[in-house]
């Protein structure tokens, strides 16, 4: 059976970064009793899969991971069994089941949304933000530079606004190889990530 | 002070800045919140290493449970931020604080630190300092929180003595009750810390350092301890618990990647091989084991409860538990089929062991250890650690046999009268290892020598020895180094400086307090980390007082010496450790002393509680007469100067 878990991450568990949520999903569902199931081989792994890495700091609301269990379990109460044994900062949104052999969830992966809550800003800066805004989704390319290789953020930008609420939102490419990153679209914007709070709202998968 | 808000909001602007950031939020599942508000009594205990290696520790997890089992108490815990983290926390103002509820420490009630080894001090002293506590006892009073500490190393207290209130010698199930009782009639009558101070005397085994003196001759070494305060007990006698409570199950389950992520069950406490060198050993007696269906029920309640893929069955010689091979074969016929790894850990050097090790692992990557101590028949005897060579080449052809390729071999180099024969023996017994290894599975077999340097410690047999110099252990593990060149054979070994600060701080007396604080200020910390280790400023500390750290190490102690630990007893009395000591010396060996009473002291300590706990669980063998006193050592047993 494949269950396919919806959940938010916050607080604490920000901090926890891919391997090591991967390693708690591994013990949430030992502690719930499920049958996990194992690959085969030598050293057998768990077989969970997240669909995307959420970088470290981040906050989520839609996250997704899919778990493998050698018998299928009752469906019914599984939300609240699962989230009485989850650690602080983690939500469980939604279970349900799916096609055993499904592709992967990180193969169909187009998009992802974010939320990123700001500094209070006065009206000017706001002004001045949405200038900065509609002059980057204006410009033809952005040329940045990431841990020493060179792209240009400007294409892996779909959506890009200032919400009446003092937050950004912004939907960016998540196809592997063509991954957008939002500190790298606020430093464009010269707001200082670490100022933020950033958290994704979204994950946009092909059918 | 600041509120758990405002640090909360502080650290998430430094949290992104430093390594492994989930080392410092807490929020683990299984860690415990109760209200701030509702609870009287708010203790914080604390782990003086990183979170890494702390978060597992199974002392302080019985605490934690202990305490916040009452009604009226809570424990949150807190650990040594790594160096990174510590000066993003100074820079931005952020106190020492607790996991469960970010409360600044100065905010708690009382403060409990674990010392398990020496290499912690300076780590303490800067947790008090980050905790914007005052270092030194005498400059607290009862606006700030009490602090005790507990574990190993504090059968010597003494170099620890001006920054600690109160240690607690021995096991801290029960001892930790009777603190919080006195601290809540404390709170109650509004006592000074001084009042509160003079009541924790009363309290068997606890030392209150402050209503101690000590006179010392001009030589250095101590005349005379004695307590200031008629109240106060001459000897502080270690508590014990005589049958073993339930073990915790409810593990702390880290969330983020950590030394041992596992369910750890002690099935018994103490040991009863007698090996001279061994601190534990001569500590902890005496043995008590944990029924069988009592520990599988335990392992099986806590990997439900954490969902931890490892299970550990601790204790210090697993061996000796009577009923090892019925415990192996009801662990694995319980667990074998849940991917989990099994440990097993401090088996004899005997083929029995490799069959339970079997039993108990479904694959043999990690290697086979063994911890023979020592290579020659010699040593074997001054330790009393006696292992024939071909027990030891028998169990290692077993091993490789059985589809391991990799032999772990612990040894310790600078055993008393060791020469450098001695040391050639062990690098002569790897090769022969390593030749066993090789006639089954040819270039495939490997060892790993682990060889340590020896420390005399307090309240053993060897702490009449002497310490060997920097230069003997470069000699040794010189020796080691040439003989051991073939790359099949991978040798590691202790930095002698490392070997050098745990030797003068195991035995040191109350003026090291002020070589700790000055190293401290010049910036030691983290000592038990090879690459934070500051040598230099421990030496300018040692001179800045005017004292000899070869004085602490290098010299063989008096017969009649008066330890400056010989106000702390761990139940064996000093007599016979020195009737132990000679043995060594002569070669005698003592066999286990379940096989025998050798009438080490424990029985007569703690007569009373044995006769309470009626049953086997206690492993003392029954002595019919009452133990045969020792031939008094009359050189020893005066104490010098009263």
């Amino acid at each position: 059976m494949r269950l396919r878990i919806t959940f938010a991450k916050r607080g604490p568990l920000r901090y926890t970064g891919h391997l090591d949520l991967q390693r708690n999903w591994e013990r949430i569902i030992r502690r719930a009793g499920l049958p996990l199931a194992y690959s085969q081989g030598f050293h057998p792994h768990a077989r969970i899969q997240l669909a995307a890495a959420l970088p470290l700091g981040f906050a989520s609301r839609a996250e997704i991971v899919d778990i493998f269990l050698t018998q299928p379990v009752e469906l019914d109460h599984l939300k609240e069994k699962l989230q009485a044994v989850c650690p602080a900062g983690l939500e469980i949104l939604q279970v349900e089941a799916v096609e055993e052999n499904a592709p992967a969830l990180q193969t169909r992966l187009q998009a992802a949304e974010y939320r990123v809550t700001l500094p209070s800003l006065n009206a000017d800066a706001q002004r001045e933000l949405r200038q900065r805004i509609a002059g980057l989704l204006a410009a033809p390319s952005l040329p940045r530079q990431r841990r020493g290789k060179d792209y240009d953020l400007r294409p892996l930008i779909h959506e890009l606004r200032w919400l009446e609420d003092g937050s950004l939102f912004m939907r960016l490419s998540a196809v592997e190889g063509a991954t957008g990153r939002p500190e790298e679209v606020l430093d464009a914007l010269g707001i200082p990530w670490e100022e933020t709070l950033i958290e994704r709202i979204r994950l946009i998968f092909t059918e | 002070m600041l509120t758990p808000e405002q640090i909360e909001t502080r650290l998430h602007r430094i949290l992104l800045k430093v390594q492994k950031p989930g080392r410092y939020v807490g929020g683990e599942y299984n860690s415990v919140v109760k209200s701030w508000e509702d609870t009287p009594l708010k203790v914080a205990l604390v782990f003086p290493d990183i979170y890494d290696i702390g978060v597992s520790n199974v002392g302080l997890k019985i605490l934690y449970d202990q305490i916040n089992q009452r009604p009226d108490a809570l424990a949150e815990r807190a650990y040594a931020p790594w160096v990174d983290m510590e000066a993003e926390m100074r820079r931005a103002g952020i106190p020492l604080y607790s996991l469960e509820t970010y409360h600044p420490l100065a905010a708690f009630d009382l403060i409990g630190f674990s010392l398990p080894y020496e290499t912690l001090y300076t780590n303490t002293l800067n947790l008090l300092d980050l905790a914007g506590l005052p270092l030194r006892s005498a400059d607290r009073d009862e606006r700030h929180p009490l602090i005790i500490a507990g574990g190993h190393a504090t059968t010597n207290p003494e170099p620890m003595h001006a920054f600690i209130d109160a240690f607690a010698i021995g096991e801290g199930e029960e001892i930790i009750h009777d603190i919080l009782n006195m601290l809540r009639r404390s709170k109650e009558q509004g006592w000074s810390r001084l009042e509160l101070l003079r009541h924790l005397t009363q309290i068997p085994g606890l030392y209150v350092p402050r209503f101690y003196e000590v006179a010392y001759f001009e030589d250095g070494t101590v005349r005379e301890i004695r307590p200031t305060l008629s109240e106060a007990p001459k000897v502080i006698t270690k508590r014990i618990v005589a049958k073993l409570p339930p073990p915790p199950t409810r593990f702390i389950v880290p969330n983020v990647e950590t030394v041992h992520n596992r369910v750890s069950v002690e099935i018994m406490r103490g040991c009863t091989r007698g090996c001279r060198f061994c601190h534990a050993g001569m500590i902890v007696r005496p043995v008590r084991e944990r029924q069988v269906e009592e520990i599988v029920q335990a392992a099986e309640e806590a990997l439900q409860q954490t969902g931890f893929e490892e299970l550990a069955l601790l204790s210090l010689s697993s061996s000796d538990y009577s009923r090892i091979i019925e415990l192996v074969e009801a662990i694995s016929q319980r667990f074998h089929d849940r991917n989990l790894t099994i440990s097993l850990p401090s088996l004899r050097i005997e083929t029995v062991s490799v069959d339970l090790t079997e039993k108990l692992k479904q694959h043999r990557s990690t290697g086979f250890t063994l911890a023979p101590e020592a290579a020659s028949e010699r040593m074997r005897r001054i330790i009393n650690k006696y292992i024939p060579d071909e027990q030891i080449l028998q169990t290692v052809r077993e091993i490789y046999r059985r589809g391991w390729t990799t032999i772990k071999l612990y040894f310790m180099i600078g055993h008393p009268s060791e020469t450098l024969e001695d040391v050639q023996a062990i690098a002569d017994l790897c090769q022969r290892v390593l030749a066993e290894g090789r006639k089954v599975l040819g270039m495939k077999a490997k060892v790993h020598a682990g060889v340590s340097t020896f420390v005399p410690k307090p309240h053993t047999p060897f702490q009449w020895a002497s310490c060997d110099t920097i230069e003997q252990i470069l000699a040794k593990q010189d020796l080691l180094k040439r003989s051991l060149r073939d790359r099949n054979i991978k040798l590691s070994w202790n930095e002698p400086q490392e070997t050098l600060l745990e030797a003068w701080l195991s035995r040191g007396d109350r003026r090291l307090a002020e070589v700790i604080e000055s190293a401290w200020r010049r910036g030691a910390r983290f000592d038990a980390w090879g690459e934070q280790r500051n040598f230099q400023a421990w030496m300018e500390a040692f001179a800045e007082h005017d004292l000899d750290p070869a004085f602490y190490t290098h010299r063989p102690r008096r017969a009649d010496e008066v330890f400056p630990w010989d106000h702390i007893s761990v139940g064996v009395r000093k007599s016979y450790l020195f009737q132990d000591f000679r043995m060594s010396l002569e070669g005698q060996i003592r066999i286990d002393c379940r096989q025998q009473c050798f009438a080490c002291g424990i029985l007569p300590t703690f007569t009373d509680l044995r006769r309470q706990n009626p049953g086997d669980f206690w492993k003392c063998p029954e002595v019919k007469s009452p133990a045969r006193p020792l031939p008094v050592l009359q050189a020893e047993l005066t104490p010098s100067g009263a």
